[in-house]
């Protein structure tokens, strides 16, 4: 057979993930240390494990409704009204997905027709892209700079406005910089946005993962955005719970009615177990964040201050958990340089390219791990500076 | 204050640069706070945690956990004989408990014999000790914290997610 010819040439053309190979040898190096997880270290909250072990003693193993359990509906509107400010009716502006990832999917292939242009701020999570090409719309990829912060800017934006364009994804905070966007920036882009018909799918995965006095604010609040906004969250960076796979969409009901549509004939409906344990995360668990949180806070200011000390200057993120030091003091390709990071000092780090050609000059540095762990990675890249530049 | 406490309380081997960085302080404020806490008597020391077992097969160590009923004294209630039991080098741990019974100590020695010979000879003799009960320590599986079986592996795949 000659799958070549037989397989959809847009999925063969997706963007291989070169970092697979790469994170493949150091899964092989026993003394290896990684600072790639895109996941958080703690184990899910107790209370949220017993509720999936009491729905399964309890039978409850059957298919739930299409857009999730009404009880966890009820739980994740309340949620969103306590913590982000948000008002969904639980019956129709709500669906319970297969992790954000699904969301993010099922919102752009309800949006998008072929030939509609889907704006990407990048650095950024590495699933628009395909999952844009795959329904046939345009990525337009719109980069971030440093020295906003790796904000989302109005300038640029409204530079990348077309007649075409549908969808502007607001990934914040960002995975892979930790910027975040505050109040006064959604204004700006709300501003460019009003009056127009570009939608907002605002993925906010890490919403609850910002530091400093200030809380994460969703666009979906501000004035004329709430009916243009898709917000997808989800309970996988919050909760610690990525392997349970659940997330959610909120929005106006005529897109979340299509995505319910799609969602039921790919998956008929999310995971039951991680169903009824999410209601007892919603309802039970705000402090649990708050333990985590100041725990990553702790390790994203030990990694800001070494990066900056090493000459690798490193923007303070303001959420999610990782940093994106600059690696352009070494001379090298960020790719050249994670892999003689990896090489040399076993210490396994993702280049910042990865996540976006403008994030080539950088790499992505996970603080989803120990303190004890962190500091003995942050040993070994001294050294590999030091090294490198003797 | 209580957060460095209980960074130190995790990993009292953190340098005073790395705890303020944490902190937002300087590592001169950080020795100030840390040379405060010791004044206030919030710090007690900095140990490490030995896990003896490993070490030759865990020969030569013997722990034990003992319940001591003892009558307490007029005015001075327990603290005479806490004390006075504090005092044996042998003692590691000296806790006055709620409950069926009134001090509970953890002890090491060399060997069962050891503990034993203490036990009869120095401890049970004593005035005010009504009664002795000493459970032997088969194994730690966790101690302050910190877990004494082998880590779990991270099994956490690296993604760009």
């Amino acid at each position: 057979m000659d799958y070549e010819k037989l397989l959809a040439p847009a999925a063969q053309s997706m963007r291989p993930s070169g970092i697979r190979k790469f994170f493949d040898l150091a899964a092989d190096m026993p003394d290896c240390i990684s600072l790639g997880v895109g996941e958080p270290d703690f184990k899910t909250p107790w209370a949220i494990r017993d509720a999936g072990i009491r729905s399964l003693e309890r039978g409850h193993t059957r298919y739930t409704a299409n857009a999730g359990l009404k009880e966890l509906r009820v739980e994740i509107s309340r949620y969103l009204q306590r913590r982000m400010n948000l008002e969904y009716d639980p019956q129709d502006q709500l669906l319970v997905t297969v992790g954000g990832s699904e969301a993010i999917d099922l919102c752009i292939r309800a949006l998008v027709q072929p030939g509609d242009e889907v704006i990407i701020p990048e650095p950024c999570f590495v699933c628009y892209e395909p999952i844009t090409a795959l329904t046939g719309g345009v990525p337009v990829h719109l980069a971030t700079r440093p020295e906003d912060g790796f904000r989302l800017t109005a300038e640029s934006l409204k530079q990348a406005i077309t007649p075409k364009t549908k969808l502007l994804i607001l990934p914040f905070p960002n995975n892979p910089t930790g910027a975040v966007m505050r109040r006064q920036d959604l204004e700006e882009i709300a501003q460019v946005l009003r009056g127009t018909d570009v939608m907002v799918l605002s993925d906010e995965i890490y919403s609850e993962l910002t530091y400093g006095t200030e809380r994460h604010i969703s666009i979906a609040t501000l004035p004329g955005m709430y009916e243009r906004t898709v917000v997808v969250n989800g309970f996988s960076k919050a909760y610690a719970m990525t392997g349970w796979r659940l997330g959610y969409a909120a929005g106006p009901a005529p897109v979340i009615r299509i995505m319910t549509k799609i969602h039921q004939s790919c998956i008929m409906s999310a995971p039951t177990t991680s169903q009824y344990a999410a209601i007892v995360a919603m309802r039970e668990c705000d402090d649990q964040i708050e333990i985590m949180r100041r725990e990553y806070d702790h390790r994203r200011k030990l990694l800001v201050n070494s990066f900056n000390e090493m000459g690798m200057s490193c923007f303070e993120p303001q959420g999610a958990f990782y940093v994106f030091p600059s690696i352009q003091c070494s001379g090298l390709s960020s790719q050249e340089f994670c892999q003689r990071l990896l090489q040399e000092k076993r210490v396994a780090i993702v280049p910042g390219d990865a996540f976006g050609a403008c994030g080539e000059g950088h790499a992505r540095v996970s603080y989803a791990y120990s303190v004890d762990h962190l500091t003995e990675a942050l040993r070994r890249i001294r050294a590999f500076l030091a090294e490198l530049k003797g | 204050m209580e957060t460095l406490l209980s960074l130190l309380e995790k990993n009292a081997r953190l340098s005073t640069a790395e705890l303020g960085a944490m902190l937002e302080k300087s590592p001169e404020e950080i020795e100030q706070m840390m040379e405060l806490a010791k004044e206030k008597g919030y710090l007690r020391g900095y140990r490490a945690l030995v896990d003896w077992a490993r070490v030759n097969g865990g020969a030569d160590h013997v722990q034990a956990m003992i319940e001591l009923k003892v009558s307490p004294k007029k005015n001075r209630g327990f603290d005479e004989i806490a004390s006075t039991i504090a005092d044996f080098d042998e003692v590691q741990n000296l806790l006055l408990m709620s409950g069926g019974f009134d001090l509970m100590l953890i002890i090491a020695g060399k060997s069962f014999q050891e503990v034993a010979q203490f036990v009869a000879m120095r401890l049970a003799p004593l005035d005010d000790v009504l009664s002795t009960a000493t459970h032997f320590v088969l194994r730690t599986y966790k101690k302050d914290g910190a877990l004494y079986e082998d880590e779990e592996a991270d099994e956490r795949e690296c993604t760009v997610q």
